[in-house]
């Protein structure tokens, strides 16, 4: 569910469209838009407090072979939420389908090229003290 | 007496149109887009995401669109927009401790565990105005290193911790803390307010209460043991699935100051930790908080609290900028009738002031 929040809404879009058969789904919620309390820690380790919201979009959807995907996914984009509800849904019990196989994978495969640019970005940044040794 | 109450409906329509044309500038000029302010102006889209205490790049750039760049004016507008969605749920306590960090730094340790990470930082600019990006610029691209960060980086308070040195913090009771967006606060307040309060408050004040206890005004020796900014996976549990869920990464800025307490009868001299944690990338905010956070424990630590940094009702009633702003604002609202009773009074008062000279010189006189 991590990789269906996180994916931009075209790698959903391709991910359906290359289900065969077009899978059918009604709507149980949504889709919808609202928003998560996010918490935070107390000096980092403590007990909760409430740092500010956010805007999530939600949907709630069952196949035509009553598979129910749930999606919660940042931001107000209902459309992506819809799919992501979608492409869950389709990802339940046995015998996940290849290409839903692969599209999840390239979409966990580009968010992490995307985290791992961005960490050696800052990596190069980081400062490797040397020490001056006065001679003589 | 006649009150007019009618008449400034073509006025304030006229306000409007004009309004709209002064936010449109020069229309040889094109118009600015949301992905241009959320893009290029993003430390504004932060402070206003922070200040509105609510999380949407897009909605804030929008809002920062709207206000022509009064950031203060925008943060009112994503705070009024907020009120017409419904909230879900709480998230789970976001664990900075896995933040995949963009800069980190700390002042009491030179060699931690991750390293120094300066990211992106005005700290060593020269604060020299760049004529270069008075041309528009093509897109420039940074270095990047062989091996990323380490995944997880150990906060400088831990480290602390380990030796007994920090004051540790009260045990996670999974207790429902306070949300000032729903309950009026109350004095003294819980830290867990507290927090939220400084968290969405204005810069400027939170700023300038924590400047206040650097000059005497709060007696506080801070370190900044630690800042970081990067990005923290939001993890929520559905009521319908029942386990936890990441719904999406946001930016934060944290910030852990390091401050002495010299101990009292029961507990030995240690350090003592004010944290400040804010929406997007905002280190002179996260700061400020963090030195007003230990300010505020001043009494729970036995310490005298007498400075204005040190007092809850004072800062937590006065540090919203939405708030502060619509009660100075709504002065320019109509008051004539008020004014008028004022008029009148102050009329009656001089002139029994002037029977009451005028007795007193006849009396001198005789």
């Amino acid at each position: 569910m991590a990789t269906l929040a996180r994916a931009p809404r075209e790698r959903l879009e391709a991910a359906i469209a290359s289900l065969a058969p077009t899978p059918q789904w009604e709507r149980l919620r949504g889709p919808e838009a609202g928003m998560v309390m996010v918490r935070g820690r107390m000096g980092s380790v403590g007990g909760a407090f409430n740092l500010g919201e956010m805007t999530v979009a939600r949907c709630a959807v069952r196949l035509d072979d009553g598979r129910v995907g749930h999606a919660y996914r940042a931001g107000r984009d209902l459309r992506a939420a819809e799919l992501a509800a979608v492409l869950d849904a389709c990802a339940l019990g046995p015998g996940l389908p290849a290409s839903l196989a692969a599209a999840l994978a390239a979409m966990d495969a580009a968010e992490d090229a995307a985290r791992d640019d961005r960490s050696r970005r800052a990596a190069a940044t980081r400062v490797d003290f040397y020490g001056m040794v006065r001679m003589g | 007496m006649y009150v007019a109450v009618k008449g400034g409906e073509r006025a304030i329509e006229n306000s409007h149109a004009v309004l709209a044309e002064a936010r449109r500038g020069d229309a040889a000029v094109p118009p600015l887009t949301l992905p241009q302010i959320a893009g290029q102006l993003g430390l504004a889209v932060d402070r206003v995401m922070a200040e509105a205490s609510l999380y949407d790049r897009e909605l804030a750039a929008l809002a920062i669109k709207q206000a022509q760049g009064d950031l203060v004016e925008g943060a009112f507008l994503l705070r009024a927009y907020r009120t017409t969605l419904p909230r879900f749920c709480a998230s789970l306590p976001v664990e900075t401790e896995r933040m995949v960090v963009e800069r980190r730094i700390s002042a009491t340790y030179k060699d931690l565990p991750g390293g120094q990470v300066l990211g992106p930082t005005y700290d060593y600019t020269h604060r020299l105005l760049d004529f270069s990006l008075a041309a528009e610029g093509d897109a420039t691209s940074a270095p990047r290193a062989d091996t990323p960060l380490n995944a997880t980086m150990p906060h400088v308070t831990s480290l602390l911790g380990a030796e007994g040195l920090m004051r540790p913090e009260a045990p996670d009771q999974e207790r429902e803390p306070a949300d000032v967006t729903r309950d009026p606060p109350r004095f003294p307040a819980d830290r867990s307010a507290r927090l939220q309060t400084l968290a969405r408050g204005d810069e400027g004040f939170v700023l300038a209460m924590g400047y206040s206890t650097q000059r005497g005004y709060g007696g506080a020796h801070p370190f900044a043991g630690e800042i970081r900014h990067g990005s923290v996976a939001v993890e929520i549990v559905p009521e319908e699935l029942g386990f936890p869920i990441t719904i999406g990464d946001i930016m934060v800025t944290e910030c852990e100051m390091v401050n002495q307490f010299k101990g009292s009868r029961t507990e030995k001299p240690q350090f003592t930790r004010g944290y400040g944690l804010v929406f997007g990338h905002g280190e002179r905010k996260a700061m400020g908080m963090a030195l007003v956070d230990r300010a505020l424990m001043a009494a729970e630590l036995g310490e005298d609290a007498v400075h204005p940094a040190q007092d809850h009702e004072f800062v937590l009633s006065h540090c919203d900028n939405v708030e502060s702003s619509g009660f100075v604002q709504h002065l320019k609202l109509p008051h004539y009738v008020d004014f008028q009773s004022e008029l009148e009074l102050v009329r009656r008062l001089r002139a029994e002031a002037d029977l009451r000279m005028a007795e007193q010189q006849r009396e001198a006189a005789e």
